[in-house]
This record gives structure tokens, C-alpha cells and sequence, in this order.
């Protein structure tokens, strides 16, 4: 029996779980102290005055600084994605100390032996702001009357990618859809809010943070603070979700450092929910102008998007590379002549938004599924029916989009097939009829999403090509002990995804040794000095394949001394269960033996050493393309607005599989992540940019009692573009749903005269769409 | 939760506790559950100076049997509530009621007479107490008194409790044959508060309603009483659209807020159809013939 394609338990859930482990914030250091900051009431100011001096007389308080305080060493949280030559990257220092510019900014700071008392001494902190105008309306901002978020203009930048010849495409078109699409502003909620320990020994420094990126960090903090990297130590201890909000390079982490230095004491801060909701970076928020011609029998020419994508006040990480990540989506898996994207990043006064769980995807597939929708009511067919006519037929792959991504494999008809036979779709029609018919209160709608992604980010020469700052290769080290254990050392950066029991599957199956007998050992950059970090569906397809093939040449390294062992040659020795045999005898060695063999050095071949590591660094040759079907069917109480999901069926298509336990979780929740978004999330600022959604009870998540069972299958068509046949799965559920839900939304009350429901489909906004 | 420091006690008696709080001044609590007052001390929306602790008076607690009514103690939790024998037997429209709130980590910590004592009109007790005509009995350093529901919610978060009163518990009416009850709550997700309920009772004899009692939840500064609909439905032959009429007259006089999940009309919308639904689920069906 192989280890890959077993449903193993996690080994890493009891302790997380039970929160037995290290979270940064359960992390004591002798003489700590604890960081407050205090945080921006407005949305734009000029800061006329600060005086900290009122916090220093309060009990327990040891320190607290303005950003002035700062300013001569803060220098400016970086921005890795500059996507054109012109783009304008304003300066974003860590704590503001000139302007602030959305609400929740950091202006000042206490440090106190405990929270308590850090949070206390806030209040005594004095500060003067001048107001300035917000700027919170996108469309607004660009307008020449707009007041200015940064001297130089509200405009970031605008990037265009055009392929095919559009106009050709749209003259004559006999159909053209046109519709704007609003994704909201959303909140990424990790369980574990971000925590943050910096301490100094001598000129070392280590910073603990609940990140996704402890190798990106140390690199982007070395430039930020100027700490030479090689005296930087960073380590993401347990962390407890992400959904990229923990890709970042955060002012409280910079903040922390050069805290600590000027103290020479470790220091703590563990954000507050509210404070989170405020400060960890915001993900959507863009306008979608999608534009789409066909002929009279549905068949797509050419497709146009013209998106507007709020930046809030800065540009973070990869702030202006995100609704990009989207622009070779906007086709799905359709086949067409011409696409032309267009995208402007806006300024505005709020919270700076970034990656969040899909990053770009979910936004193209929402616009191009919610359009093919509307194209196969214009022509009035089955809208499955209008996604047949475009899609890339199996027989087709490998084959180059309009965008120009090769999808390597895929097999659209299949998942739609077993999809539809495990949702029951002509039944349900039958249904829809009976009630639309009887105008019942409760009407009936079916979405569908036939989606896929491009994840496994990404080839180096992509991302260099989309001037993005860094690499996309991922690396690992394999090493077998001398008992025969072994040691897996992964540059991927678990934050619930379940590495340690995958990475152990692949090296058990690859060293032939039992899945108990391996340690996975990860974000540390002393212990796993080189990675690129968890995000866009990578770790698997990148970094699982790294630890494949690490093992595989450890492998060999250890049949080098098994064959001297047996005194044979390497190539007499089959290797299988974790043993070398002489072919065609039964003398053997299990891995084992020789494990222990290299460890005494007893008999090594002339001139060798003990060597049984092996590392390997993987840079993937391109993207890899999950995909899938996803359907959906709601019940629309027409008298409240409110929206019942019923049932949902998933068939997603993620190549081979390493743990189905592990696939299915990541579906089942990046499908309640999606859905989220289509019914309850939205980050909401007042008119003076305030948020208001500063608690769960005003930013909505759903929770198991408010979705269906899912009901989950696959097919499973391998990736030929890596040696796993693996593709990621991280962000499928995600990038699927959302427009599964609003096209059974919108087609529950399309006889209705409803063509849109703005997300998040609150029953209030239904209701309002009906009347 | 990260609160500014605050003294805090824990008394022994209900004596004990009437004589701290006398003494503690405007600025003490009293700290039940903590459901809706933690969240307060978290936000720094509240400065208590001292918190007076009575999760461990076991007078608060329980459920009595007191003839024509059930006297409820303050400190009974919500889960006890929605499974008390006698509340199922004599007030059951309680039970509908606290089984809606929040989850299950909620309802064990949260308690019957903090709900009350809290007077968030978008809490599902208050608009109950309010359909039922509970008593609440206070205790002062002065003595016990006793104020009925119609006077005990006096605004937004406000009620007749001063500084320095505790409440006890609150008396029920048994309500006595042929009545029905349904809570008929609507929020976005099934953790979440109540965008608008309706607590009805609904006496019905010979398929004709004979009496109703409806409460309105988050539809005012304070819980409602729809008396517009009980007099409109009192005598409706309970087939004939009379239901529905009635319950178009639910958000009659009511002055609904207005907050990110729901604006005042789609609240006064909201107030009939459930209205309608409440009284219709809450009629009992005529025993078989
Ligand atoms: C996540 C969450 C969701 C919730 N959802 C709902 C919901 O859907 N519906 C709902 O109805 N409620 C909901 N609640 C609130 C819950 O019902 C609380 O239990 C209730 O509001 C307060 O009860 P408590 O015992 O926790 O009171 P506490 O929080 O301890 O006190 C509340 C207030 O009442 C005062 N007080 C308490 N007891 C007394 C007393 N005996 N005498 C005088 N004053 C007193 C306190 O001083 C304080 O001002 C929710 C709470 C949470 C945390």
C-alpha cells in the first residue's frame, strides 16, 4: 500500500487543536514586554501635534514613541510588485507621522510590562489632527475634483494586456453582454489574529510572527530595517490560518524590531479582532466592467474588462499584482479570439487591501461565469449548454488560451457529467418550473460554475516577466537519520494546510520508510533557511514536488552504498518497501541498514563521504490548472429576501491526489469561504471612512449551522506539467462558488425582472431587488 | 479582551449583594454571564468601576412553581431555560424564545435576567417578557419591589433598574388552556442577533382567535408590544385572511433602527410578514373531532 492517495489523519491537528503548541502569542520570553498602539481615528489627517508624554507617568509603562519617534529608521513598508514602469508607489511608513490616511492607521505607541496597562496608557496620549478630505468612492477618486490621497494623484497605476484582435471581434458581434460587477471589500478572518515577538541578543535578532512568508519576511525586513539579513532569525511558529493575510510585511512587525532594538528587551503585540478587522489588509474591493461578444449561437468572440481595483492607502506586498493574477482568468475555460484587460489601481482612504483566498481568480471567474449566465438567457438557452459551446474540449490539451497559458490537462465533460448526475439538475428544473409556475413564496434557483484557476505560483521567468520581485522556485531537504528516520525540511509555510502529514506521505512512499518515521520541519529560516513561503496554491505543486525529489535523490545516494555494501553495482539493485535487492536473488538491505551503515562510516566506498541528505529546488515549468464543476440550488423566500442554500454539489478536478482528507477539507472550507462572500461578508465604511464592521457581530461569517452538506466528488485527470501529476487545491472552493450562488440567485428571481443582486446577497438587498 | 481595570466582588447573599451595590455608587455593574457586558468591557464602550459578581448566588437560580405563575431567578442561564419542565408546561413561548439565542457556549453563560436587565430591545427575552406581562422583582438597599414589563423597558439599553438594584427574577403568568406559541426569528446567520422577531401567543376556540398577545424584537428603542395586532386579530375566524390583515398592522407605532443589516422599512416589511407567520404557527389546530 503507497502512503500518497491514503486519507491519513493530520498529524499536526492534535496539538493545534488542542492549541497545545507554540502560537506566537502563547510564547513567554523572560522580561518581555507588550506593545499597544494606538491607532488612527480618522480616515485622512494631517497630524499637527502628538504628545506621548501623558502615557510615560502611567502605571507599568516603560516606553512609548510617536511615529516621529521613527522616522529617521522606519523607512517604508515595501512593495514587491511594481506591475508597470510608471507606477506611483507612494511611501508607506510603518507608523505615520505626517498624514494619516485610513482609519486605524498607527500613530502612536505604549510598551508596558503587560497588555492591560500598554492599553491603558493609550488614553493619555495626546494628538491633534487637521482634517482632511476622504477619498472612498473609486470612481470619485479618479475624478479631477477628488481630493488627493497622495500628492502625486489617486491613480496608481494602469495595466493593460490586450491579445487577439478585439476590435474584430466585437464589430457585428450579433450579441454583446455588458455588465459591471461590484466585488466587495472583505475581511480575511484567520482564527489566530497576527501576533508578533521581537527580541535582540547582542546584534542577533529573531522576530516569531504568525505569518505565511517567514523566508520573504527576513529578506523584506533586512531591507526595511536595515538589520543585515544574516543577523535576522525569522520564525513562524504554529499559525493559525491566513487566507493571505499573513503574506505581508506588516507595520507591527517592522514596528516590533526596531521596538526591541531601541529597548534591548523582547516585546509582544497580539492584535485584537477589532483591531484586526481594521488592520489586517482587506482583500476584492474592485469594479468589474466586463464586456463579451458572441455569435446569435452563443459561441464567444472576444471578451473586454475594464476593472477598477481600490488599493486603499498604500500599496502593501503584492498590492497591484492581485486583480492582475486575474487577468489571465477572465476567459475560464473558454475558448475565444480576442481578450482586452484593462485594469487602473485607485487610491483611497482605507485599509490597504492584498491578497485574500484566490487573489484575482475569484474575481475573474465571478465575471465571466455570472456573464455566461446572462449570454444563455440572451440567446435563451440552457446556460450549461452555453458553457459547452466554449469550452476547451478534453481532446484539446494541451491548449494555449487567448490569454497565453497552456492548460495542461483538464477534462471539462467529466466533472460537468458527474456533477449534474450527483445534483440531480433536470429534476430540480422540473421543480423550478412547478413553483415559478404556482408563483410559490419560495422560488428555486440553480447556479453553476464550470471554473478553474491557474495556481502553483509560478515559474520564475513569469514572474520576472510580470515584474514581480521574486522567484516562484520552492526547495527541499531530505535526510535520513541514523535509525533510519528521517528528516524532511520544507521551504513551504503551513498555516493549517496540513503539510507535515502530506510532505511525510510523499517522502514515506519516495524512502520507502514508514509515515510515523518522518518529521516535517518548517518556517524557521535557521532550521529551513530557504523557501518561498505558502500562498497561491503552491506549497504541493512547488514544494511537494521539491520534497519528491529530494527523496529520490537520497535514494540514490543510499543505493551507491547499498551497492557497496552488497558489493554490486548500483544498477543491480531494485529498490522497493524500503529495501535494495539484488535483482533476481533475495540479498537485500533495507534503507534502514544502510542508514545506519553511513552513519558508522565503517565501510564506505573509497573516497566517499557520509552523505545521506539530499536537497532539491523545484521551479515549476508552469502554472497548474484545477478545475471544476461546481452547482448549486437555493430557495429564495421572496417575502423576506432571504436565501437558503439546499444543496450544493462540487465536482472539482485537483490531478492526483496525495490525501483525500486533506483535499476534501480545503474544499469543504474554501466553498463556505466563497459562499461567504456571495451572502454575508462585506467590510463597510461610513461616509467619513470609519469602518463599521469592526466586530463578527457586524462582519457576518457563516458557520457550519448556516451551510448545506456539501456534497463532494472528483475526477481525476493528472497534471502532466510536474512529476506529482498534483495541482493545488488550496483556493479551488473559493474561486468556484461564489458565482455558483449568485447565478442561483439571480436565476431563482430572473422571471422576477432581477438581473443582479449585489454581493453580499443580504436578505435586505433581495428583498430590495424585488420590488 | 483587553478591559480597563476595574475592582471587583464577589458576594455571597443576595443581602450582601443589595448592600455592596447600594454602596458601590453609579458607576458599579452587576456581572451575570457576561455575555453582553464583557463584549462592552472589551470595546471600552463601558468603565465600570467596580463589577458585582453574583454568578455564584444560587438564590438567583432556578425555576419555582409559585401557583398562577412561575417566578424565574435572574441568574437562570438560557440553557436552562429552554429546558426547564415547567417553562415548557406553563411558558412555552420562553423556551421558543431562549433556544433562538446566540449558540450553545452562549446560552450556558448567558442568563434570563441579564438579557432582561440588559435592555437590548434586539435580544430575544425582552420582547417575550413583554408578551407575557412579567414582573420583575428588584432588590435595593431599600427593599424589594416590583415593576411590570410594560414599565421595565424604558429605552435603549435603559431600564427601571438603578444604581444599586439588583433583579432577582421575574414572575411569569401562566397563560392557562388553549393556547398556542411560536418565536418567529430572522437573522442572516443562525448565530446571529435577531433583525427583527415576533413573540406570539394565540388563544383560539371554535376556529376563531379569541385573544393574542404579540411581542416585537429589535423594533424600537425597546422591546414592543403590537397591541395594534392583538386588537385587530381578537375575533378573525382564523382561515379567512383575517391573520394577515391583522399582522399588517404589526409595525403600527413602532419607530424601527436602522444599522448595516436591515433599514427602518425593510424592518417594518419584515414585522408583518413574520407577524403573519408567527400568529399563523402559533394558532393551535383545533383537536381532532
Ligand atoms: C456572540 C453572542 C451572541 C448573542 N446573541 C444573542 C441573541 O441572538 N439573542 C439574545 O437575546 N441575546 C444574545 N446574546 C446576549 C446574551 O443573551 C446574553 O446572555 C444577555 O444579553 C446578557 O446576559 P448575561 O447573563 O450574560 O449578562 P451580563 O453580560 O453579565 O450583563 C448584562 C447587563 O445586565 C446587567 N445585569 C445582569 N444581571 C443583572 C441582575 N441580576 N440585576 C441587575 N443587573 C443585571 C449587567 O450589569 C449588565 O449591564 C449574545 C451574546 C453573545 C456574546
Amino acid at each position: 500500500m503507497t502512503e500518497v492517495g491514503t486519507a491519513r489523519k493530520r498529524k499536526e491537528d492534535g496539538r493545534l487543536i488542542t492549541g497545545r503548541t507554540q502560537w506566537t502569542d502563547n510564547l513567554q520570553l523572560p522580561g518581555m514586554l507588550h506593545v499597544a498602539f494606538l491607532r488612527s481615528p480618522m480616515a485622512h489627517a494631517r497630524i499637527s501635534r502628538v504628545d506621548v508624554s501623558g502615557a510615560l507617568g502611567r502605571p507599568g509603562v516603560i516606553a512609548a514613541f510617536s511615529g516621529q519617534d521613527f522616522a529617521a529608521e522606519q523607512g517604508s513598508l515595501p512593495c514587491a510588485w511594481p506591475v508597470t514602469e510608471d507606477i506611483v508607489i507612494p511611501d508607506h511608513p510603518p507608523m505615520a507621522f505626517e498624514e494619516v490616511r485610513y482609519v486605524g492607521e498607527a500613530v502612536a505607541c505604549v510598551i508596558a510590562t503587560d497588555r492591560y496597562k500598554a492599553a491603558d496608557a493609550l488614553e493619555a496620549i495626546e494628538i491633534d489632527y487637521e482634517p482632511l478630505e476622504p477619498v472612498l468612492d473609486m470612481e470619485e477618486a479618479l475624478t479631477d475634483a477628488s481630493p488627493k490621497v497622495h500628492a502625486a494623484g489617486n491613480k496608481s497605476f494602469t495595466w493593460k494586456f490586450a491579445q487577439g484582435d478585439i476590435d474584430a471581434a466585437f464589430a457585428d458581434a450579433p450579441v454583446v453582454i455588458d455588465r459591471t460587477y461590484i466585488q466587495q471589500r472583505l475581511i480575511p478572518t484567520a482564527m489566530e489574529p497576527r501576533a508578533v515577538v521581537a527580541q535582540t541578543d547582542g546584534d542577533m535578532f529573531t522576530l516569531h510572527s504568525a505569518t505565511q512568508i517567514p523566508h520573504v519576511l527576513r529578506v523584506m525586513l533586512a531591507v526595511v530595517t536595515g538589520i543585515p539579513e544574516h543577523k535576522l532569525r525569522v520564525i513562524a511558529p504554529d499559525v493559525g490560518g491566513g487566507f493571505g493575510s499573513k503574506l505581508q510585511v506588516t507595520a507591527e512587525e517592522v514596528l516590533a524590531l526596531l521596538i526591541a532594538r531601541r529597548l534591548g528587551k523582547p516585546v509582544k503585540w497580539t492584535e485584537s479582532r477589532s483591531e484586526g478587522n481594521l488592520t489586517v489588509h482587506h482583500g476584492r474591493d474592485q469594479i468589474q466592467h466586463i464586456q463579451l461578444a458572441a455569435t446569435q449561437d452563443g459561441v464567444i468572440k472576444g471578451l473586454k474588462v475594464d476593472l477598477l481595483a481600490d488599493m486603499g492607502a498604500y500599496l502593501m506586498l503584492v498590492t497591484p499584482g492581485i486583480p492582475l493574477l486575474g487577468a489571465f482568468m477572465y476567459n475560464g475555460i473558454y475558448k475565444m479570439d480576442a481578450l482586452d484587460f484593462t485594469c487602473t489601481g485607485v487610491f483611497t482612504t482605507k485599509m490597504p487591501t492584498d491578497a485574500y483566498r484566490g487573489a484575482g481568480r475569484p474575481e475573474a471567474t465571478y465575471a465571466i461565469e455570472r456573464a455566461m449566465d446572462e449570454l444563455a438567457v440572451e440567446i435563451g438557452i440552457d446556460p450549461l449548454e452555453a458553457r459547452r459551446r466554449n469550452w476547451i474540449r478534453h481532446e484539446e490539451f494541451p491548449y494555449t488560451t487567448i490569454a497565453g497559458l497552456t492548460y495542461d490537462s483538464g477534462n471539462y465533460e467529466a466533472a460537468t457529467d458527474k456533477a449534474l448526475a450527483l445534483f440531480g439538475y433536470d429534476k430540480l428544473r422540473v421543480e423550478q418550473a412547478d413553483r415559478r409556475e404556482r408563483n410559490d413564496a419560495v422560488q428555486l434557483g440553480i447556479g453553476i460554475s464550470t471554473y478553474t484557476e491557474m495556481c502553483g505560483l509560478a515559474p520564475s521567468r513569469v514572474l520576472g516577466s510580470l515584474r514581480y520581485g521574486a522567484g516562484g522556485w520552492e526547495h527541499a531537504q531530505v535526510r535520513l537519520l541514523p535509525t533510519g528516520k528521517a528528516e524532511v525540511i520544507t521551504g513551504t509555510s503551513p498555516h493549517g494546510q496540513g503539510h507535515e502529514t502530506a510532505w511525510s506521505q510523499i517522502a514515506a512512499d519516495a524512502l520507502g520508510v514508514p509515515f510515523e518515521d518522518v518529521t516535517v520541519i518548517h518556517g524557521d529560516t535557521m532550521t529551513a533557511p530557504k523557501g518561498m513561503d505558502t500562498y497561491g496554491s503552491r506549497s504541493l505543486v512547488v514544494g511537494g514536488v521539491a520534497v519528491r525529489k529530494a527523496s529520490e535523490r537520497l535514494v540514490d545516494k543510499a543505493r551507491q552504498l547499498a551497492a557497496h555494501m552488497m558489493e554490486c553495482s548500483p544498477d543491480d539493485l531494485d529498490f522497493a518497501n524500503g529495501a535494495f535487492t539484488v535483482k533476481g536473488t533475495e540479498t537485500a538491505k533495507t534503507i534502514q541498514e544502510v542508514a545506519f551503515a553511513g552513519f558508522a562510516s565503517h565501510n564506505l566506498p573509497d573516497g566517499a563521504e557520509y552523505d545521506l541528505d539530499a536537497s532539491a529546488t523545484i521551479d515549476p515549468e508552469n502554472f497548474s490548472y484545477p478545475h471544476g464543476t461546481h452547482l448549486c440550488a437555493v430557495e429564495v423566500d421572496t417575502e423576506t429576501g432571504f436565501v437558503k442554500i439546499r444543496s450544493y454539489v462540487a465536482v472539482d478536478d485537483v490531478g492526483h491526489v496525495i490525501n483525500p482528507l486533506i483535499v476534501e477539507g480545503q474544499v469543504h472550507g474554501g466553498i463556505a469561504q466563497g459562499i461567504a462572500q456571495a451572502l454575508y461578508e462585506e467590510a463597510v465604511y461610513d461616509a467619513e471612512g470609519n469602518l463599521l464592521t469592526t466586530t463578527m457581530a457586524d462582519y457576518l461569517l457563516p458557520s457550519a449551522a448556516d451551510l448545506p452538506d456539501f456534497v463532494t466528488d472528483r475526477t481525476e485527470t493528472p497534471a502532466t506539467s510536474n512529476p506529482l501529476g498534483v495541482k493545488g487545491v488550496g483556493e479551488a472552493g473559493t474561486i468556484a462558488s461564489t458565482p455558483a450562488v449568485v447565478n442561483a440567485i439571480v436565476d431563482a428571481l430572473r422571471p422576477r425582472g432581477v438581473r443582479d443582486v449585489q454581493m453580499p446577497c443580504t436578505p435586505e438587498r433581495v428583498w430590495r431587488a424585488l420590488q | 479582551m483587553i478591559p480597563a481595570s476595574f475592582d471587583y466582588i464577589r458576594p455571597v447573599s443576595i443581602d450582601e449583594a443589595a448592600h455592596v451595590l447600594g454602596n458601590a455608587g453609579d458607576e458599579a455593574k452587576v456581572l451575570a454571564g457576561g455575555q453582553s457586558l464583557l463584549p462592552l468591557l472589551r470595546l471600552r464602550l463601558a468603565y465600570p468601576t467596580t463589577l458585582v459578581d453574583v454568578g455564584r448566588l444560587e438564590e438567583l437560580r432556578g425555576i419555582r412553581d409559585e401557583g398562577d405563575h412561575l417566578f424565574i431567578g435572574a441568574m437562570t442561564t438560557h440553557d436552562e431555560v429552554m429546558r426547564a419542565g415547567a417553562i415548557r408546561e406553563h411558558a412555552p413561548l420562553l423556551a421558543l424564545a431562549a433556544a433562538t439565542v446566540a449558540d450553545p457556549a452562549v446560552r450556558h453563560r448567558g442568563t434570563f435576567g441579564g438579557s432582561l436587565a440588559h435592555g437590548d430591545p434586539a435580544g430575544d427575552l425582552p420582547a417575550v417578557a413583554r408578551a407575557l406581562d412579567a414582573q420583575f422583582v428588584i432588590r435595593s438597599m431599600e427593599g424589594e419591589r416590583s415593576v411590570g414589563a410594560a414599565d421595565f423597558f424604558v429605552d435603549y439599553l435603559e431600564t427601571a433598574l438603578g444604581p444599586g438594584d439588583l433583579l432577582v427574577g421575574v414572575r411569569v403568568p401562566k397563560l392557562g388552556q388553549g393556547w398556542g406559541f411560536h418565536y418567529e426569528k430572522f437573522r442572516r446567520t443562525a448565530q446571529a442577533w435577531a433583525i427583527v422577531a415576533v413573540a406570539a401567543a394565540v388563544r383560539r376556540d371554535n376556529g376563531v382567535i379569541q385573544e393574542a398577545r404579540v411581542g416585537l424584537t429589535n423594533m424600537g428603542t425597546t422591546p414592543v408590544r403590537a397591541t395594534a395586532v392583538e386588537n385587530a386579530v381578537r375575533g378573525a375566524a382564523v382561515d379567512n385572511g383575517g391573520l394577515r390583515e391583522a399582522a399588517n398592522e404589526a409595525d403600527d407605532g413602532t419607530e424601527p433602527p436602522s444599522d448595516l443589516h436591515a433599514k427602518p422599512d425593510y424592518r417594518r416589511h419584515l414585522a408583518r410578514v413574520l407577524t403573519f407567520r408567527a400568529l399563523t404557527l402559533a394558532t393551535p389546530t383545533p383537536p381532532p373531532a
